[in-house]
């Protein structure tokens, strides 16, 4: 079992995200993360889906994927080298006697403070899985009250050798 | 000059090349229905929506080309879903045109709107809603280029009021390209040279042929590799008629219902070609023991199929006629270095003692009418060229293993689904499209009576469908597991209170016959057939005759329990 980011260009049309929910529901796959935004062709988007499974299940999403109608390309970035980022943003209960060891934290993972509370800072931050994964197990023993996740994106690197 | 929606929408279906449409109106659709007269299209008024989805569908089994079904909106959308679906499984090209309320009111939970494209998005192989006149030609067209093109299936496109009723300029696009669908054909030559390197080789090749052979037309061609090459041939459910029953390279079905030759051919084979069939698991019983000692190669349109289920050895993603053409092409000459008769002798000498051993067989009887026995005379009666629809259950192996069908969409049957209630409505939609054929289906008890209304259909269009209900006063499949499996207890499969199936046909103007002894099958099913009438039949047969051999659910093809 491993993870897989899958990068799908799509028709942008009504229904097309739908389809794609409907098709990972209704044959059991699942679905970790996943991302839709425009891309620079007014009628073309763009999706990042994170998935889990073993080979067999990852070569019949994609398969899958291909063959729904409004699918124009699939492509497993996971076999790829590819440049993956996520956003995420955390509000963090923030006594004061934590404070300094939070913003130390923030300085090594290199996130921003968007936003301060009374008791609490909002912290944006920027990298792949791993990182938010270690970011949030770090902060964890604070209190992470709130957080918001934008999922995977990624690209495929310029270099593959 | 400006045409509305409705008759853009007529204009479409004309250059599409259809004839015939089956339907029922409602307020969503009216538009089209007033247009409908102005053109020569035969409409096929049904008594229930699930009727027309499966007479359409019936329609493009026999035919190969694609069936249209139009229906209103909401509670008349909703009624095709059954048949959408049973479409969908077995790969049938329909085109669904269903109305829709007016675009302003979409969303609104107005009178009979219903999501259909929501709904049916799983079900389909494409739908579409049409939310632009000017898009409305275009949408027909890749609606019929999508249901018959790559793997076939069912697509619909619903229309709202509103556009029916607005005007535009028609203009039919020339052709259709997508840049998100390009279904793939030609297979890739290195893997067809090592098919035939395979074929060459092996001393026990079994081909498992489905319904892709003949969705895609490779009847002949089939018979051509089978035939100079002496591979025995079994096929799926959906796979019967490509291959000629009568043929002695024919092994029968194989699976859960399939003959004993057939899955201990698999079972021993040392190659197996899986040819447009996908694996389902009636066909594979327990996967993991599935033809264990052969090298399996796997020929289908849809990647999809290809390692879905099983893991094949040599995967060929193509159109079966391709594909086999090309085969056919690279074992051209190989007969001077390989001596096929002689290394297949064996093999076929032991599918021979497998045959014999084991046939498929029924205890018969001078008391009670056996199913099998009525099949039988069916198939001896229509010399294997009737067209033959089935319900869901009994009726529909027996029929599977009964009659021999002489050639290709000549049986109609819902596989992948197992829809009861499919027979009767897909038998009117094949005697539309073959007036001049005879068409029986093959009933049960319980499966006719969930679209016995479209009697009215079949009387009203003079249509000579032949309805024999194998009538054992059970639900008789579930009957038959619960006899096998679950302490022969009868919950619910008993149809003890039935209507009077004679007095039912004469009551809708068709012609009703009975029969309770052995000898009378013949004589009566003559009659029924040479009457030019809508005709039922109430054959009661033996109450708890069992389909066999059969393969228990999950066990392996070797393990069948037999008469
Ligand atoms: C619409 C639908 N409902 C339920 C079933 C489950 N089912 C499969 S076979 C069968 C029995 C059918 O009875 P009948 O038509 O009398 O056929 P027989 O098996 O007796 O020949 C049933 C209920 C089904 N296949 N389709
Ligand atoms: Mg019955």
């Amino acid at each position: 079992m491993h993870r897989h980011i899958l990068s799908v260009t799509v028709e942008n049309e009504p229904g097309v995200l739908s389809r794609v929910a409907g098709l990972f529901s209704g044959r059991g796959f699942n679905i970790e993360s996943l991302n839709v935004a425009p891309t620079l062709e007014p009628d073309v988007s763009h999706m990042t889906i994170t998935t889990i499974g073993d080979d067999a299940i990852i070569e019949q999403i994609v398969k899958q994927l291909r063959k729904l109608i409004t699918v124009i390309k699939v492509v497993d970035l996971t076999e790829h080298k590819a440049v993956q980022r996520e956003m995420a943003l955390m509000k963090v209960l923030a006594e004061d006697r934590n404070r300094a060891e939070i913003l130390r934290i923030v300085d090594i993972f290199r996130c921003k403070v968007v936003d301060v509370g009374h008791g609490d800072l909002t912290l944006e931050a920027i990298g792949d899985f791993g990182k938010i994964q270690a970011l949030i197990n770090l902060l964890t023993r604070f209190g992470i009250k709130e957080i918001a996740r934008t999922g995977t994106v990624a690209l495929k690197r310029a270099m593959q050798d | 000059m400006e045409l509305t929606g409705a008759q853009i929408l007529m204009e479409c279906l004309k250059l599409e090349g259809v004839t015939t449409i089956f339907g029922f109106p409602g307020g969503a659709v009216i538009d089209i229905y007033h247009e409908l007269p102005n053109y020569p299209f035969k409409h096929v008024l049904v008594r229930h929506e699930q009727g027309a989805i499966h007479a359409a569908d019936g329609y493009a089994r026999a035919t190969g080309q694609v069936g249209v079904c139009l229906v209103t909106s909401g509670p008349g959308a909703t009624n095709t879903v059954t048949g959408i679906a049973t479409a969908y499984m077995d790969s049938i090209p329909v085109v669904i045109l269903t109305g829709q309320v007016p675009t302003p009111l979409i969303g609104n939970d107005a009178f009979q709107e219903v999501d259909i494209v929501g709904i049916t998005r799983p079900c389909t192989k494409h739908n579409t809603l049409v939310k632009d006149i000017h898009k409305l030609a275009y949408t027909i067209k890749q609606a019929f280029y999508l249901a018959r093109s790559g793997r076939p299936g069912p697509v619909l496109v619903d229309l709202p009021k509103d556009i029916m009723q607005a005007k535009a300029k028609f203009i039919y696009p020339d052709d259709i390209s997508m840049r998100s669908y390009n279904p793939h054909c030609d297979p890739h030559p290195k893997q067809i040279s090592r098919v035939a390197k395979l074929i060459q080789k092996a001393q026990r090749p079994v081909i498992y042929s489905g319904g892709g052979v003949i969705s895609a037309d490779a009847h002949e061609e089939l018979v051509t590799l089978a035939h100079r090459r002496h591979i025995p041939v079994t096929s799926t459910l959906m796979g019967l008629g490509a291959f000629p029953g009568n043929d002695p390279l024919w092994l029968g079905m194989l699976g859960m219902h399939g003959t004993y030759a057939a899955n201990m051919a698999v079972n021993n084979a040392d190659l197996v070609l899986a040819i447009g069939a996908r694996f389902d698991d009636r066909v594979t019983g327990k996967v993991s023991t599935f033809a264990p000692k052969a090298t399996l190669v796997h020929i289908d349109i849809d990647p999809t199929s290809i390692q879905k289920n099983v893991s094949v050895h040599v995967p060929i993603v193509a159109d079966c006629k391709s594909a086999l053409t090309a085969l056919n092409e690279a074992l051209k000459g190989t007969a001077k270095d390989v001596d096929y008769p002689a290394i297949r002798k064996d093999w076929l000498d032991q599918i021979s003692v497998w045959n014999e051993a084991q046939p498929l067989k029924y205890k018969p009887s001078s008391k009670t009418v056996k199913p099998q026995f009525v099949v039988e005379k069916i198939y001896e009666l229509t010399k294997g060229e009737a067209i033959i629809t089935t319900e869901v259950g009994q009726n529909q192996m027996w029929a599977a293993q009964f009659y021999k069908f002489h050639r290709p969409k000549s049986f109609l049957s819902s596989g992948g689904l197992g829809t009861m209630g499919y027979g009767f409505p897909a038998a009117i939609g094949a005697q539309m499209a073959f007036p001049d054929r005879l068409v029986i289906d093959i009933a049960g008890d319980g499966s006719i009576q969930m679209n016995i209304q479209e009697l009215a259909t079949a009387v009203c269009q003079k249509l000579p469908v032949k309805i024999i209900i194998l009538n054992n006063g059970y639900l008789g499949m579930v009957r038959q597991w619960q006899e096998l499996f679950y302490d022969r207890c009868y919950s619910e499969t008993c149809m003890e209170a039935q209507p009077d199936f004679v007095k039912l046909a004469e009551a809708y103007g068709a012609v009703g016959f009975r029969i309770t002894k052995p000898k009378d099958v013949e004589p009566v099913l003559k009659k029924a057939f040479a009457i030019n009438n809508t005709v039922i039949v109430d054959v009661r047969v033996e109450r708890e005759e069992n389909v066999y051999p059969m393969v228990p659910a999950g066990a392996s093809l070797a393990d069948m329990l037999l008469v």
